[in-house]
C-alpha cells in the first residue's frame, strides 16, 4: 500500500501545491487523483516517484519510507506514463519499450523478448516492433508508453493525464484497454486525470482535489455521485450525477415481459392475443432479432408491414449491462420500453420505463439501507 | 586571362605536385592544422555545451562569451599572440579555437535545450541516471544540430587557416600569400581553389557523418 502522510509541496515562491494531503491508496486497484487545474494533482503524483520532494509529511510504500532507498532502484519499481507518451524519437518501438529492463541490467535479447510479449499485451500489432515513434498514431503511441511502463512487471504504476492529449474515440478504447489490462495484471495504479468521467469509469477509488492541494473526497465513484461531500464536489461532478449513478446499478433484476415480443411470420390470431397485453408489439425476425416497434392498430389487414415499424432504441443487455443503459434504451425508444437482448443480440424481452422506475427506487433503497446499516442506525 | 585560365595554368604545372611546397604537402598541412583546432575547440566546446544545455544554466555567460568570440579579430589575434608569444602553431591555434568555439558552444546548448522535455521527464521517471539522460535520451535527438554547429566551426577553420601562413607556416594559405608577394596570380587563385574546394570536402564529411549517426526516427520526425 502507498500512504501519503499529511504531505505539504511549497514552492520556494509560497505557493502551495498540496496542502497536508493524507491519502492510502489500496493495493491492486485503481486511484484516480482528480481535479482542476491548480489542484495539485500531479505534483502528488510526482511525489510518489520522487519527482518532485515534499516540503513536510512522508510517503510510504508498504511500510517504508520511499526515501529509504536510492532513487532510482525507486523509479524503477514504479511504471510511469506520461501526456504525450513522452517516446524516445530515436529509438523503435521495441527498444523503447525494454528501456526499463535494459536499465535493470537484463541483456538486449531478454529486454526485446519481453518488449515483444508487452506489444502483444497492450494490443500493437508485432509489426510495429521496428518502426520509430513517428510512425505511430497519438493512440498507438500511448499504448507504447503503457507497454514502457509495464516492461519490467512493476507492481506500481503512474499515469499522470495519460489519455488527455487523444481524441474522444480512441480515448474510450485506451481506458477499456486499461481496465482489461489491469483484470490480468492487478497493479497498484496511481492515475491523474481532469475528467471527471474517465475518473468515474476507471477508478475504484476517486480523490477529488480542490484548488490549493487540498482533498475534498476520497471515495469509491458510486459514493461521490450519492453523496458528494460538499458543493465543491457535487459542481465538480457535473449536473446528471443521478444519471450517471445508475451505471453502478445491475440491470439483472429488471422484470422482463415477454408477451409483446412477436417473430415477424406471426398470423393473425397471435398478433391479437399478444396485442392484449401490452399497447405495442415488439416484432424481431426469424431470428429473434429486434426489428422495430409495432402499434396494434396498424397492423395492414392482420399482419405486420415491415416497413412501418418504429425504431427500437439501443437495446441492453440484463446482467451485463447497468440500470443506466437500460434507462437509456427506454428514453430512447419512441414507445417508452427499453428492448432487453442476449449476448447474441436476439430479443429476450422488453421493460417500460415504470418498471426501470421501480428498480431504481429499490436500488436508491437498498443503499440507503446499507449506509444506515453501517452508521448503526 | 581569367580566374579559370590562373587556375588550369596553376594545376597543369607538375612542379606544383611534389616537394615540400608540392600540393599534397600544402594540403596534408592545412588538414592537420584545421583538424588539431577543430578538436581543441570541440574538446572546449561540445562538454561545456552539453552541460550546459542540460542543466539549463548559464546560457546568459554563453552568448556573452560567444559573442565577444566572434568579435575578435582572427587575424589581429594572431598578430598579437605572434608578438608576445613568438613563431609556432600556438599563436596559429588560439584563434582558430577562438573562432570555432562559439558555433559550437552555442549550438549545442541550444540543441540540446530545445529536445523536447516530455521524453527527458518520462527518462527520469523510469529511474534513468542523468548521465545517460543526456547521452542516451539528449544528444541523440540533439544530434543534427549539435554537427551543425561541428559544421559551421570546420569551415571556418578550414577557411581561416590560411593564416598560419602569415607567420612562416605552411598550409595551403602560402599559395595565397607567396603568390601574392610574388605577384603570382595563378599561385594565388590555386591555392584559394583548393581551399575552397576542402571547405566542400568538409561539408560532405559532416553530411556522410550525419547519415550515419542520426537515427531514422530523429531524421524523418524533425
Amino acid at each position: 500500500m502507498i500512504r501519503i502522510d499529511s504531505v505539504t509541496k511549497r514552492y520556494p515562491d509560497g505557493t502551495v501545491a498540496v496542502d497536508r494531503l493524507s491519502l492510502d491508496i489500496p493495493d491492486r486497484a485503481i486511484t484516480v487523483l482528480v481535479g482542476p487545474s491548480g489542484c495539485g494533482k500531479t505534483t502528488t503524483l510526482r511525489m510518489i516517484n520522487r519527482m518532485v520532494e515534499p516540503s513536510e509529511g512522508s510517503i510510504l510504500l508498504d511500510g517504508r519510507d520511499i526515501r529509504q532507498q536510492p532513487v532510482n532502484t525507486l523509479r524503477r519499481s514504479m511504471g510511469y506514463v506520461i501526456q504525450n507518451a513522452g517516446l524516445f524519437q530515436h529509438r523503435t518501438i521495441l527498444d523503447n519499450i525494454a528501456t526499463v529492463p535494459r536499465l535493470l541490467g537484463w541483456t538486449k535479447q531478454r529486454a526485446r523478448a519481453r518488449a515483444a510479449e508487452l506489444m502483444e499485451r497492450v494490443g500493437l500489432d508485432s509489426a510495429l516492433a521496428k518502426r520509430y515513434p513517428y510512425q505511430l498514431s497519438g493512440g498507438q503511441q500511448q499504448r507504447v508508453g503503457v507497454a514502457r511502463a509495464l516492461a519490467a512487471d512493476p507492481p506500481v504504476l503512474l499515469m499522470d493525464e495519460p489519455f488527455s492529449a487523444v481524441d474522444p474515440v480512441v480515448r474510450k478504447g485506451l481506458q477499456d484497454e486499461l481496465l482489461r489490462i489491469q483484470d490480468e495484471l492487478g497493479k497498484t495504479i496511481v492515475f491523474v486525470t481532469h475528467d471527471i468521467d474517465e475518473a468515474i469509469k476507471l477508478g475504484t477509488k476517486v480523490a477529488v482535489l480542490r484548488t490549493g492541494g487540498r482533498l475534498a473526497q476520497f471515495a469509491p465513484p458510486a459514493e461521490l455521485l450519492s453523496a458528494p461531500a460538499d458543493p465543491f464536489v457535487e459542481d465538480f461532478l457535473g449536473a446528471d450525477r443521478g444519471i450517471r449513478r445508475l451505471s453502478f446499478f445491475p440491470s439483472t433484476g429488471l422484470e422482463l415481459q415477454t408477451g409483446p415480443v412477436v417473430p415477424i411470420d406471426a398470423d393473425a390470431g397471435k398478433l391479437a392475443a399478444r396485442a392484449a397485453t401490452a399497447p405495442y408489439l415488439l416484432v424481431t425476425d426469424l431470428d429473434g432479432r429486434p426489428l422495430g416497434w409495432s402499434e396494434p392498430d396498424r397492423l395492414t389487414a392482420g399482419a405486420i408491414d415491415r416497413e412501418r415499424l418504429l425504431d427500437h432504441g439501443r437495446p441492453f443487455v440484463p446482467g451485463t449491462d447497468s440500470l443506466r443503459t437500460a434507462l437509456d434504451g427506454a428514453v430512447l425508444s419512441p414507445t417508452g420500453w427499453a428492448v432487453a437482448v442476449d449476448g447474441e443480440g436476439r430479443a429476450v424481452g422488453v421493460v417500460s420505463q415504470q418498471v426501470i422506475g421501480e428498480a431504481i427506487r429499490a436500488a436508491h433503497g437498498e443503499v440507503a439501507e446499507h449506509a444506515d446499516a453501517k452508521a448503526g442506525r | 586571362m581569367n580566374v579559370l585560365n590562373f587556375a588550369h595554368a596553376f594545376f597543369s604545372d607538375s612542379a606544383h605536385w611534389h616537394g615540400y611546397d608540392g600540393i599534397p604537402t600544402r594540403f596534408a598541412e592545412h588538414i592537420k592544422y584545421s583538424l588539431e583546432a577543430l578538436l581543441i575547440a570541440t574538446a572546449i566546446g561540445l562538454p561545456v555545451g552539453l552541460f550546459t544545455g542540460h542543466t539549463g544554466r548559464g546560457g546568459n555567460a554563453l552568448a556573452f562569451i560567444a559573442t565577444a568570440g566572434r568579435a575578435l579579430p582572427s587575424f589581429g589575434l594572431l598578430v598579437l599572440m605572434f608578438i608576445w608569444i613568438g613563431f609556432g602553431l600556438l599563436p596559429v591555434m588560439i584563434p582558430l579555437v577562438v573562432l570555432a568555439v562559439p558555433p559550437i558552444l552555442v549550438t549545442t546548448y541550444e540543441a540540446v535545450r530545445s529536445v523536447d522535455p516530455s521524453p527527458v521527464d518520462a527518462a527520469r521517471g523510469m529511474g534513468m541516471p542523468e548521465a545517460r539522460v543526456l547521452l542516451q535520451v539528449e544528444v541523440p535527438v540533439a544530434l543534427p544540430l549539435i554537427l551543425s554547429g561541428l559544421r559551421t566551426a570546420a569551415i571556418q577553420i578550414v577557411s581561416t587557416a590560411t593564416i598560419a601562413a602569415y607567420v612562416s607556416l605552411g598550409g595551403l594559405g602560402r599559395y595565397i600569400i607567396d603568390g601574392l608577394y610574388q605577384k603570382n596570380y595563378e599561385k594565388v587563385v590555386g591555392g584559394a581553389t583548393l581551399v575552397a574546394g576542402l571547405a566542400l570536402a568538409t561539408l560532405a564529411v559532416f553530411w556522410a557523418a550525419s547519415r550515419i549517426t542520426v537515427s531514422q526516427g530523429v531524421r524523418r520526425s524533425a
